[in-house]
């Protein structure tokens, strides 16, 4: 996973980084850059599965591991953009802020979407990541060789 | 032979409500919330979400709540909730590769790249019973060392460089699915890796087990096993591009197995696969086991007759909805089959004289 937002297309990255957000993260920062646009629904949040795949060893053949709980939603700004969620667990709410950030993000308010919503979210998901991977680095081994008493 | 009959109602309605009152227990005491599950009892709520074949800790943890700390009866929940979502797709086949490794050890090399990661492991604890539990008390947090940046690559890749170990090439088959599919012989791998990695651990944990006791040794080390979270992305068809929509922690075994070679294949080493939801590592590397066990057809190896290389066998007892569903069937009333029994009983005694019968009972 990249911890910095894909150049190549922006749009999936941030839709990638409002998925892997906490719970009510995505809703409070939006709600910080002022009253929610008016939209209407093309599909409203809606719960589902996806079937995750796993491969035979690491690298082959395709197998189903198991599902997924996700939460979909689309909708239409009254300026005409369309946003689009797809999201991890059972989150109506946060469906629906990832899809209105994701149809802002099309329209000029962009970069304050960018500064006050997306750069939060990447700079705290580095900071889990990061604090994590520093736990993990804790428990690794430094194997020594004991002295051996043979001269 | 089925009939209906009614009258149960008020029983069963008593039922329930005495069994809602049990599983509160005592109302001196504090009442569980479904996050405390969550957190505090993980590993409970990972063999629910691998087992149950839904990946939703919440959902999991309120099924235990639900089912009193019955984990099968808590796997029935999800599997049952599980059938009334609708299915948006499938992902792309995650990349274990890419994984933040919380946990990466290898039985097989000492020093290798990325280094051996114990993570938070039950390993080399004393289990004693730890009393400081008992009490309430804050834990200190973990200590942190500056982590290495970069994928950590996977074990089999160096043996592979040398051409000693089988190869797992990419194939791009759309895999079988047993929710969709009654399972059917003969399974190919992906079914019968799909199949394991919901399986029961306990049927999975001994069938493993008797290889290791010789029941089709197949020499299995543990080349690899890693636990961590990987991004788990999905094509959106309205969009025409895929997005990450969640992830997962996941755990991966790959086991390196002893192989003289055969008919078919140089001598050279073979492998088992396990990858299971959440951190179940004792079910990974029995799923590897059992998967190895089960490839001696396609590595041209011969038919001991071990339970573990019978796919039909392992394949349909594996499953402990299934299993459950139809053994605790036979505790629910069958007054008119046993009717039946009874009457044939007595047809048969009669027929065969009444005399001793009476001797018998004196």
């Amino acid at each position: 996973m990249k911890d910095t937002l894909d150049t190549e297309n922006p749009r999936k990255a941030w839709m990638s980084l409002m998925a892997l957000a906490p719970e009510g993260r995505v809703a409070s920062l939006l709600a910080s850059v002022g009253a929610p646009p008016t939209f209407t629904w093309l599909r409203v949040p809606e719960i589902g599965s996806t079937m995750v795949r796993g491969r035979a060893g690491a690298t082959g053949a395709p197998f189903n591991l198991g599902e997924l709980t996700v939460t979909r939603c689309a909708l239409t700004l009254d300026t005409g953009e369309v946003g689009h969620a797809y999201i991890q667990g059972r989150r109506k709410a946060d469906a629906e802020a990832a899809a209105v950030v994701d149809a802002l993000m099309q329209t000029k308010l962009a970069d304050t979407l960018q500064e006050a919503v997306l750069d939060p979210l990447i700079s705290e998901m580095a900071e889990r990541k990061a604090a994590r991977a520093a736990k993990a680095a804790a428990t690794k081994v430094d194997f020594f060789t004991m002295t051996r008493g043979e001269d | 032979m089925y009939v209906a009959v009614k009258g149960g109602e008020r029983a069963i309605e008593n039922a329930h409500a005495w069994l809602a009152e049990e599983r509160r227990g005592d109302v001196t005491i504090a009442e569980l919330d479904v996050a405390q599950i969550r957190e505090q009892l993980s590993l409970a709520v990972n063999r629910v979400m691998a087992e149950g074949s839904l990946y939703d800790p919440d959902l999991a943890a309120l099924a235990i709540k639900q089912a009193r700390g019955d984990l099968i009866e808590a796997i029935f929940l999800i599997r049952a909730y599980r059938t009334t979502l609708p299915r948006f797709g499938a992902s792309a086949p995650v990349d274990t590769g890419a994984m933040a490794c919380d946990r990466r050890i290898s039985a097989t090399f000492k020093d290798l790249p990325g280094g051996q990661i114990l993570g938070p492991t039950f390993d080399y604890t004393h289990r004693l019973l730890d009393f400081k539990l008992a009490a309430e008390g804050d834990v200190p947090e973990a200590p942190s060392r500056e982590a290495q940046t970069g994928d950590v690559p996977h074990v089999t890749g160096f043996l592979n460089r040398e051409g000693l170990i089988e190869e797992a090439p990419q194939d791009d088959t759309p895999p079988p699915d047993l929710t969709r599919e009654p399972l059917e012989m003969p399974a190919d791998r992906a079914l019968r890796l799909q199949a394991l990695t919901r399986a029961d651990e306990g049927f999975t944990l001994g069938l493993a087990y008797s290889t290791q006791r010789g029941y089709a040794r197949n020499h299995a080390f543990v080349g690899e096993l890693r636990i961590g979270k990987v991004p788990v992305e999905m094509d959106i068809p309205e969009l025409g591009f895929a997005v990450e929509i969640g992830e997962v922690t996941l755990t991966e075994c790959e086991t390196v197995n002893q192989f003289k070679g055969s008919k078919t294949e140089p001598p050279q080493f073979t492998r088992g696969y396990g990858l299971v939801f959440g951190q179940a590592e004792r079910k990974a590397i029995s799923m590897a086991l059992v998967d190895r066990a089960l490839r001696w057809e396609e590595l041209g190896e011969d038919n001991l007759g071990a339970p573990a290389q019978d796919a039909e066998f392992v394949l349909y007892h594996a499953d402990n909805i299934q299993a459950t569903g139809f053994l605790e069937h036979i505790k629910l009333p069958h007054y008119v089959d046993f009717q039946s029994e009874l009457e044939l009983v007595r047809k048969l005694r009669n027929a065969a004289g009444t005399g001793q019968v009476q001797e018998a009972a004196e």
